[in-house]
């Protein structure tokens, strides 16, 4: 089944599921480090992600697993589809009833790919150098300053890659959300509209954060 | 009105193609697309040139004979409508025309405008059929009750022509509207319960032998669907080849 072409949208449609699961709750624990507590609630939820045995040592790797089987797929399925059609067009309005998010989803991942790399590299492999390379001492209370640093030392240049990035993740999750149920067999009920909204709001959600922290940390 | 013409022309399956380009006066705003074309291959027959080869049968919309690819979209610019159904009042006086088969690997040019859609025959042989004895004591159809929703959207289905309009204007040359329709049209009717779960498995294997792409979902096809079929035919055949796997 998974060697067919349903089965390999159905493998597209559960990884991206998954990471639509994982943006959530990323979103709402992110969210948390806007509350004017000075990060107190954000230190505690950051440090109970970042040293419970399941969430760092069986989450993480499927987390990691479903970013890699995600990006394998689509390049595979769309070098695939690439050889569908021997000869192209002259004219082709591949607009006409179709998003532009739909016909460049490829474009939409290597942009978020891109970013997931810097990503990492802000956030993911500091943290796991100071806790599996350097063996720091455990720090409950380091996360929300770790945070506003970030953004603060990056400048207005890193603010506006992440926004960009934001953006294209909204167009793909646009196009995404719905179509990851559609391979599913799921075609019932307000879809569309939850689509919209979750690809307008998550990525406005992460955008307002980026903006938040790069702005009151100057301040200060 | 005045047309400037660019119509895909190829010898062969062998053959190399190339738009050539025909300016034809005196087309009337109330011939169809395809009687446009015959008006253009009389005149090319009088002056002794090879005339346009394109498919054509029943010029009611119901075949899905004519599969030309107008301008860049399926069947050109009118919305819901075959080519031999499409007039020429949708077009503007001294307009350029571009004329294409339908594209698609598993849609092979025979020659100029006419492709061999014979990979949708065989689709609908791996499994679009019911096997019932009729041995004499056959039940009356109407006497078996179908919920109305069911009924409309198997109804809805096998209004698929084959036409082809959703491969050619699929971005990966998918197969999966046609396919998911010919698969409702018999899943949603008590008829189609028996081979319910093999129609499926054969039909979606034997689209992927013929070398159709993946569906992503764009939504092209259902737009540019002569017969206005639901993309929601598609998300029916994944449940049921989802499904099916399951129970095998």
């Amino acid at each position: 089944m998974l060697n067919s072409s349903i089965g390999r949208k159905l493998i597209m449609a559960l990884s991206g599921a998954f990471l639509i699961i994982f943006l959530t709750q990323h979103l709402l624990i992110n969210l948390t480090s806007l509350i004017p507590d000075n990060g107190k609630l954000f230190n505690i939820i950051s440090h109970f992600m970042g040293n419970n045995p399941v969430v760092q040592f069986v989450l993480q790797p499927i987390l990691i697993a479903g970013v890699i089987i995600h990006f394998t797929m689509g390049m595979y399925l769309e070098v695939l589809n690439q050889r569908t059609r021997q000869v192209s067009y002259i004219v082709y309005s591949g607009k006409s009833g179709a998003s532009w998010a739909s016909r460049n989803m490829i474009i939409s991942g290597l942009v978020i790919l891109a970013f997931l790399i810097m990503h990492f590299y802000d956030f993911w492999v500091p943290e796991m150098v100071y806790k599996y390379v350097e063996f720091n001492p455990l720090d409950e209370n380091r996360y929300f300053h770790e945070l506003q640093e970030k953004f603060y030392k990056g400048g207005v240049v890193k603010v506006i890659m992440y926004c960009v990035s934001f953006i294209l993740l909204g167009l793909h999750l646009s196009h995404g959300f719905s179509s990851s149920l559609q391979s599913m067999g799921i075609n019932k009920g307000p879809i569309k509209l939850i689509t919209v909204l979750f690809s307008v709001l998550v990525p406005l959600g992460f955008i307002i954060i980026a903006i938040f922290h790069y702005t009151t940390t100057n301040i200060h | 009105m005045k047309l400037n013409l660019k119509i895909w022309r190829q010898k062969n399956n062998k053959s190399k193609g190339m738009i050539h380009d025909y300016v034809l006066d005196g087309v009337e705003e109330d011939m169809s697309f395809l009687e446009m074309l015959d008006y253009l291959n009389n005149k090319l027959l009088n002056e002794g040139k090879e005339p346009v080869a394109f498919d054509h049968d029943c010029r009611e919309g119901i075949c899905g004979s004519c599969s030309l690819f107008i301008n860049g979209v399926a069947h050109g610019p009118e919305k819901g409508t075959t080519t031999c159904q499409l007039h020429m009042r949708k077009f503007k006086d001294g307009e350029t025309v571009y004329v294409e088969p339908f594209r698609a690997k598993a849609f092979p040019v025979i020659k100029d405008l006419i492709v061999d859609r014979s990979s949708f025959d065989r689709i609908q042989q791996a499994g679009a059929y019911i096997s019932v004895n009729t041995s004499g004591n056959t039940q009356d159809a109407n006497s078996i009750p179908i919920p109305k929703q069911n009924a409309d959207e198997a109804f809805n289905a096998a209004t698929c022509i084959g036409c082809g309009a959703c491969v050619a204007s699929c971005k990966n040359s998918s197969a999966m509207l046609f396919t998911s329709a010919k698969v409702s049209q018999f899943s949603l009717l008590p008829q189609g319960q028996v081979e319910r779960e093999s129609r499926v498995l054969n039909m979606v294997n034997q689209m992927d032998l013929e070398g159709f792409g993946a569906c992503t979902n764009t939504g092209a096809c259902e737009a540019q669907c002569p017969k206005g079929i639901s993309v929601k035919n598609i998300a029916r055949m994944n449940r049921e080849y989802i499904m099916a796997n399951v129970k095998k």
